[in-house]
């Protein structure tokens, strides 16, 4: 694999880390934790594997990403200013009034929302319904969403899991953000979903176990996402809660709290 | 006079949207012989979704067939497509206003043997109050037919309610449905009944009896719950001071309380809703259920006398 692509996209990812930080210290509220453990993930797809245009969010032929995980919207939205679906300085009105940035992302206000989510276990099976879509028309876009670990508990994902394995939809990549907390307290003690791998594996789906910051680990599954036929493809990527911020790793009260200003400068200067 | 269901209109009417627009999908959870849209996925296979019994995920994959250009009817008992999966939806069909049509069947109590579990009586009420939401009751083979072309035409979230026993054929093809606007069946002075559904033509039998006894009754099809035809509501309500509503639906939430805020806030006059009357349904035939929940020719008789008692009790305490 290309050093330089590695180099490339580490670097974007500490910028939208950066952007997360910010946004969320301006907001004053937010999910910081949840936000901070996709940034590979997302930013290995914005930036390399889909095939998109920012300045033409609505083309037919686009990948698509869908953030099942809706709380995570900082991530989502400092990955679409980077990219340029709109000025970085909206990044500012998060959560406020009047701001095309709503605590959870909502597709009627903001470019590049592929879809709006916010309420827990929804997005697979949007991503079957657009994925289907692309089969009926012959295109061959592919849809990638991001689940949370916690998110799973949710039973309508299990009934998305069966069908996208039933439909065959192996245009259909989820990434599962396995960082071990939820709001409770760790995901294993809420309610454990555990095995994982085994049951999204007994559901029909091809599963692919990394560590879900490596970047090149996520490059080499997306590949083998890919190359994968007849089936959809689950990524399950063992992720850091707060990663890049001692103070915020692996501590389940940054969930859902942003940071004091104090706290965000100590936070940028780790990055 | 020959009954026939809204929904097999409903599933006739699907075939032929999908010989005509090959946007048109359909998506059932497990009952496509029941609501009828087997006949489409008999015709489109690779356009026909059976989910099978996950009425959730059906709405949710809908949403995505929506939001990549396609246009789903989605289909399932309206207890399950509006309770079950309300939240869905709400946050992930209506919240973004996406194209989905759900196309309901089996509301109301007049689903029979099944009994309470199955009879859908909130669902008006359910789908009304969400933003954007059109909310639309055929009452007749005809207007269902039109109804469900009219959905397929509009962009936007729909919910059309249809039933599992046959009615009786209000509309020729003469008849326009139009999103919105009341459909006025007969008029008279003394009193007005709003009706919806399986209620329109036991509305207007109840107005012929109450006319071979002097009585003079405006009948008007609400067929579009939301967006309510105010202006067809107020005038009824100018012309006759007492108003009636009838649906087969629970009394709060559907039509007789959407018929309550208008009048309450435009023209205040005597209303009595007939309606289930805030109970669950139960196991018998549809007959006997209408019978035994008032929901009859009987019953809207006595709510427009009753209605007609108090609108003079008002006149002459004014005077």
């Amino acid at each position: 694999m290309d050093n330089n692509l590695i180099k490339n996209l580490e670097e974007q990812a500490k910028i939208v880390r950066r952007r997360i930080l910010e946004m969320l210290a301006q907001a004053g509220s937010g999910h910081t934790g949840g936000s901070l453990s996709g940034v590979e993930f997302a930013t290995a797809l914005y930036w390399h594997e889909m095939r998109h245009d920012p300045k033409n969010p609505a083309w037919p032929e686009r990948d698509r990403f869908i953030l099942s995980k809706g709380h995570a919207a900082p991530l989502l939205y400092a990955v679409l200013a980077e990219r340029g679906y709109f000025p970085v300085e909206e990044l500012q009105g998060l959560r406020k009034l009047g701001s095309m940035l709503q605590g959870h992302p909502d597709m009627k206000k903001t470019p590049g929302v592929e879809i709006s989510t916010g309420s827990l276990g929804q997005g697979l099976a949007v991503a079957n319904g657009v994925a289907l879509a692309g089969r009926l028309n012959q295109q061959d876009y592919r849809v990638y969403v991001m689940l949370g670990d916690g998110e799973v508990q949710e039973g309508m994902v299990w009934e998305a899991a069966m069908a996208s394995a039933h439909y065959k939809l192996d245009r259909v990549t989820a990434f599962l953000d396995h960082n071990g907390l939820q709001i409770d307290g760790p995901v294993a003690e809420v309610m454990n979903p555990e095995p994982l791998a085994d049951k999204w594996r007994a559901f029909g789906w091809h599963v692919i176990s990394i560590d879900g910051h490596d970047l090149r680990q996520i490059l080499s599954a997306l590949e083998e996402a890919k190359k994968t036929k007849g089936k959809p493809t689950i990524i399950i990527g063992k992720t850091v809660k707060g990663k890049g911020v001692s103070f915020m790793e692996n501590q389940v009260g940054w969930h859902g709290v942003a940071p004091t200003r104090d706290e965000l400068q100590r936070a940028l200067a780790e990055l | 006079m020959k009954k026939i269901a809204t929904r097999d209109v409903y599933g006739r009417t699907l075939v032929e949207l999908g010989r005509e627009n090959q946007d048109i999908v359909v998506l059932d959870a497990d009952l496509a012989k029941s609501t009828k849209t087997i006949e489409f996925g008999k015709e489109f296979p690779h356009r026909f979704f059976d989910m099978g019994i996950a009425e959730q995920n059906l709405m949710g994959t809908a949403a995505g067939l929506a939001v990549a250009g396609k246009i789903p009817f989605v289909s399932t008992f309206a207890i399950f497509a509006t309770g079950r999966a309300f939240e869905q939806v709400r946050n992930t069909v209506v919240y973004p206003g996406l194209s989905v049509k759900i196309a309901a069947t089996h509301a109301g109590i007049t689903v029979g043997e099944d009994g309470g579990s199955h009879q859908s009586i909130e669902d008006i009420a359910l789908m009304r109050v969400l933003p954007g939401m059109r909310v639309v009751v055929p009452a007749d083979a005809e207007e269902t037919a039109q109804a469900i072309r009219t959905a397929a035409a509009s962009p936007g979230p729909f919910y059309i309610r249809l039933g599992r026993a046959g009615v009786p054929q209000i509309y020729d093809s003469s008849y326009r449905f139009e999103l919105g606007k009341a459909s006025v069946l007969r008029q008279g002075e003394d009193a007005a009944v709003l009706a919806c559904g399986v209620l329109v033509a036991p509305a207007l039998q109840a107005a012929e009896i109450l006319f071979n006894q002097g009585v003079r009754v405006t009948v008007i099809n609400i067929s579009t719950i939301k967006p309510l035809d105010v202006k067809a509501v107020v005038e009824a309500a100018r012309q006759t001071r007492a108003m009636v509503t009838a649906e087969e639906h629970s009394v709060i939430g559907g039509l007789g309380s959407a018929v309550a805020e208008v009048l309450g806030e435009h023209y205040p006059v005597p209303l009595e809703r007939l309606g289930v009357a805030d109970t669950f349904g139960e196991s018998g035939s549809p007959e006997e259920l209408l019978e035994k929940y008032g929901l009859t020719v009987a019953g809207i008789i006595a709510k427009v006398e009753r209605v007609i008692a108090r609108k003079k009790t008002m006149f002459f305490k004014q005077s």
